[in-house]
C-alpha cells in the first residue's frame, strides 16, 4: 500500500483512517471518516500509555491459560449437512455458496 | 391467592417443580405473560420463543410424570444472550449484519441448557457484537434499566441483566469479555459471574475477543447463579481452550456461605478517585459485613492495573478485528452491493456490506484493532499490551499470596442516563475499569448488589475476584455477604425496585 504510510504514535488522521478502513474492508462514508478519525485519535493517544511500562524482559501474554496444542482422534464425525450450511447464505447455487466475481476487471 | 411465580428464585422454583406443586408449563407461561406485560417498557428481548419454550416445558412435565431423573433446574425458564447461537431460533448478536439469521446449530451452552430441561424464553438484547457498556450500541434499540427506564441497564449484556431484574426470567446467560456480565449486574441490582477463562465452553458463541470471552450465569441470587454455573460449565471437546477438569464445587460453596478465617484483599487501585461516593460507601459497608462475618481484611496493591484499560483497548479490538473478518457477506449475513456499480467484485460487496451491516462502535473497534496490528505498530501497541497483560497477571499472583479473594466496587458509578455517554467513547470505556483486569488474567469474578447509592437511590455492585479455577470462593463469599446484606435490608434489594406496569412505552409513543 504505497499511498498512505502510517507515521507517528497518535497520527490517526483522516487519510490514515481511510487506509485502515480499506484494509478492514469497510466502505466508510466521508462523514464517518470525519467522525471516526477524531475519536480514534483520542483513543489511540490514551492506549499509547502501554508504552510507559513493561520493559524488554517482560514476556508477552497472548492467553490466560498455559495451553498446549490439542489434537483430536482422526475419526469421521457427523458434520453440518450441506443444506443447513447453505441455509443462511446470501446466495447459493449447485449446493455451493454463490459469490460475486473475485477478479478485478482490468 | 396464587403466588406470583415470576418473583420466585430459581432455587425455590426448582423446588416447587420437583415437588410437582407447579408444572414447567405454568412456570414458563407465567414468565411469558410477564414478558408480554412489561417488555414493551424494558426491551430486554430481541426475540421471544413462545412455542419453543412451552414445548420444552411440556417435555419436562412429561418426563417428570414418567418418573425420570431430571436435572435440578429442569423446568426453570431462562433467557439467553443473543450472542449464543440457537438452532432454529434467530440470532443477531445485536447487529444488522445478522438480522434474520437462523443458526443451523446450538452453542454448547445452549445444548447444555436444553439437555438440563431449561425452557429458553428467548434471546436478550446486547451491544452489537458485545461491544459496549450500555446496550445502546444494539442495532435494535437500547434496553431500559428496570430501576429507572431512562437509564442504561449496563452492557454488553443489558438485556440479560434487565430481564432478570424485571422478573421476566429467573435466570439468564451472559458473556463477559471486559465486564459484560458483571457491570450490568451491578447497575441492575442483580448477580452475575464471569467464570475462570475456559470454565464454560465458547463453542457457538459469536466471538468478540477469543482470549478474553467467557460465558456465565446472571441471576437474582448467589445460589441461583451457582446452580446455573454448574449446568453450563465443564469440559467441551469443541472448544480447544476448555479446561479439562471437574467443575469447581460452586453450589456446595454457595450453600455453605462461610467466610470465617478467609483473607479478603481490598484492591487499592480499584476505588477512591473516580468512583461515585454512594458506590464507595456501600462497598465499604459490605467489606465491614465480611469482617463481622469472620473474614480478615487486608489491603493489596496491584500497581499495573492503571494500565489495564489501555492494554485491554488494544488486545480486545485486535482480536475483534480478526474475529469479525468472518462477516464477509459470503456464507451468512447481510450482502449489499456498492451504489452505482454494475458488476461489483467480491471485495467491493464485502466493503459495502460491512459498512451497511456494522454500527459505529463496531467500526471504531475494527479500525482500532487493524491499526494496532498493522506493520510498524504491532510492537508498540499489541506487543506492548501483551506485556502489560503479563504484569497484570503477576499483580494478581502477588495479591493472591496475601488474600484468598479480592474485592472492589464492580463499576465506578450507578446506571447513567441513556444517551449521556454515547458520543464519548473514552468515557464509556471507563465503565469497565474495575472489571477488565480479571479478563486479562483469566481469573473468575462475580458482582452482587451492595445496596442503593444514597445520592440517586440506584443499585451499586461489589466485585469479588478469585484465583483461576477457584470459582467456588466467589460463591462462598458472595452467599455469606448476600445473607448479611439481606438481613440488614430486611429482604431482597430487588423488592425495592419500582413496579413496572407496561405504561411507559405507550407514554413515550404519546409524547412522540
Amino acid at each position: 500500500m504505497p499511498s498512505t504510510r502510517l507515521r507517528g504514535m497518535s497520527a490517526l488522521n483522516r487519510d490514515e483512517v481511510a487506509h485502515l478502513a480499506m484494509l478492514a474492508r469497510i466502505d466508510l462514508s466521508q462523514d464517518e471518516l470525519q467522525t471516526l478519525s477524531g475519536q480514534l485519535e483520542q483513543i489511540a493517544r490514551s492506549v499509547a500509555k502501554v508504552g510507559e511500562v513493561a520493559a524488554d524482559d517482560v514476556p508477552p501474554m497472548s492467553h490466560p491459560l498455559p495451553l498446549t496444542n490439542v489434537t483430536r482422534v482422526d475419526e469421521v464425525r457427523p458434520s453440518l449437512p450441506v443444506e443447513d450450511a447453505l441455509a443462511g447464505a446470501p446466495a447459493a447455487q449447485q449446493r455451493r455458496f454463490l459469490v460475486p466475481r473475485i477478479l478485478d476487471e482490468e | 391467592m396464587t403466588p406470583d411465580l415470576t418473583r420466585s428464585s430459581a432455587a425455590d422454583l426448582a423446588g416447587a417443580l420437583s415437588r410437582k406443586d407447579v408444572s414447567a408449563v405454568e412456570a414458563t407461561q407465567a414468565h411469558l405473560d410477564r414478558i408480554a406485560a412489561v417488555d414493551g417498557d424494558v426491551h430486554a428481548f430481541l426475540h421471544v420463543d413462545t412455542e419453543g419454550a412451552l414445548a420444552a416445558a411440556r417435555d419436562v412435565d412429561r418426563r417428570r410424570a414418567a418418573g425420570e431423573e431430571l436435572s435440578p433446574l429442569a423446568g426453570v425458564p431462562i433467557a439467553v444472550k443473543d450472542i449464543a447461537v440457537t438452532k432454529g431460533v434467530p440470532t443477531t448478536c445485536g447487529s444488522r449484519t445478522l438480522e434474520g439469521w437462523i443458526p443451523p446449530y446450538d452453542a454448547t451452552v445452549v445444548a447444555r441448557l436444553r439437555a438440563a430441561g431449561l425452557p429458553i424464553l428467548g434471546k436478550t438484547n446486547m451491544d452489537e457484537f458485545a461491544m459496549g457498556s450500555s446496550t445502546e450500541h444494539s442495532a435494535f434499540g437500547p434496553t431500559h434499566n428496570p430501576w429507572d427506564l431512562e437509564r442504561i441497564p449496563g452492557g454488553s449484556g443489558g438485556g440479560s441483566s434487565a430481564a432478570v431484574a424485571s422478573f421476566q426470567a429467573p435466570l439468564a446467560i451472559g458473556t463477559d469479555t471486559g465486564g459484560s456480565i458483571r457491570q450490568p449486574a451491578a447497575v441492575t441490582g442483580t448477580v452475575g459471574t464471569k467464570p475462570t477463562y475456559g470454565g464454560v465452553s465458547r463453542y457457538g458463541l459469536v466471538a468478540l475477543a477469543s482470549s478474553l470471552d467467557q460465558a456465565g450465569p446472571c441471576s437474582r441470587s448467589v445460589l441461583d447463579a451457582a446452580l446455573l454455573h454448574a449446568v453450563i460449565a465443564g469440559h467441551d471437546v469443541m472448544d480447544s481452550t476448555s479446561i479439562d477438569a471437574p467443575v469447581p464445587p460452586v453450589v456446595e460453596a454457595a450453600r455453605r456461605a462461610d467466610v470465617r478465617g478467609l483473607r479478603v484483599g481490598v484492591v487499592k487501585e480499584l476505588g477512591g478517585e473516580g468512583y461515585q461516593p454512594g458506590v464507595r460507601t456501600r462497598f465499604e459497608e459490605s467489606v465491614q459485613l465480611l469482617v463481622d462475618a469472620g473474614a480478615e481484611v487486608v489491603e493489596v496493591s496491584c500497581p499495573h492495573f492503571d494500565y489495564a484499560l489501555a492494554a485491554y483497548y488494544l488486545i480486545m479490538p485486535s482480536e475483534a478485528s480478526s474475529n469479525l473478518a468472518r462477516f464477509d457477506a459470503m456464507r451468512y449475513g447481510l450482502r449489499v452491493g456498492p451504489d452505482g456499480v454494475g458488476s461489483p467484485s467480491a471485495e467491493q460487496v464485502m466493503a459495502a456490506s460491512r459498512d451497511a451491516g456494522f454500527g459505529d462502535e463496531v467500526k471504531r473497534r475494527i479500525i482500532l484493532g487493524t491499526y494496532a496490528l498493522s506493520s510498524g505498530y504491532y510492537d508498540a501497541y499489541y506487543g506492548q499490551a501483551q506485556k502489560v497483560r503479563t504484569l497484570i497477571a503477576r499483580d494478581f499472583a502477588a495479591a493472591f499470596e496475601q488474600a484468598d479473594v479480592l474485592v472492589s466496587p464492580t463499576a465506578p458509578t450507578t446506571a447513567f442516563r441513556i444517551g449521556e455517554k454515547l458520543d464519548d467513547p473514552m468515557a464509556m470505556y471507563l465503565n469497565d475499569i474495575a472489571t477488565i483486569p480479571a479478563n486479562l488474567a483469566g481469573i473468575p469474578g462475580m458482582s452482587l448488589p451492595s445496596g442503593l447509592a444514597d445520592e440517586d437511590g440506584l443499585p451499586a455492585g461489589i466485585q469479588l475476584l478469585a484465583p483461576a479455577t477457584k470459582d467456588e470462593r466467589l460463591y462462598g463469599v458472595g452467599a455469606a455477604l448476600e445473607a448479611a446484606l439481606e438481613q440488614r435490608w430486611g429482604g431482597r434489594l430487588l423488592d425495592r425496585a419500582p413496579e413496572l406496569d407496561g405504561s411507559a412505552a405507550s407514554a413515550t409513543e404519546a409524547r412522540a
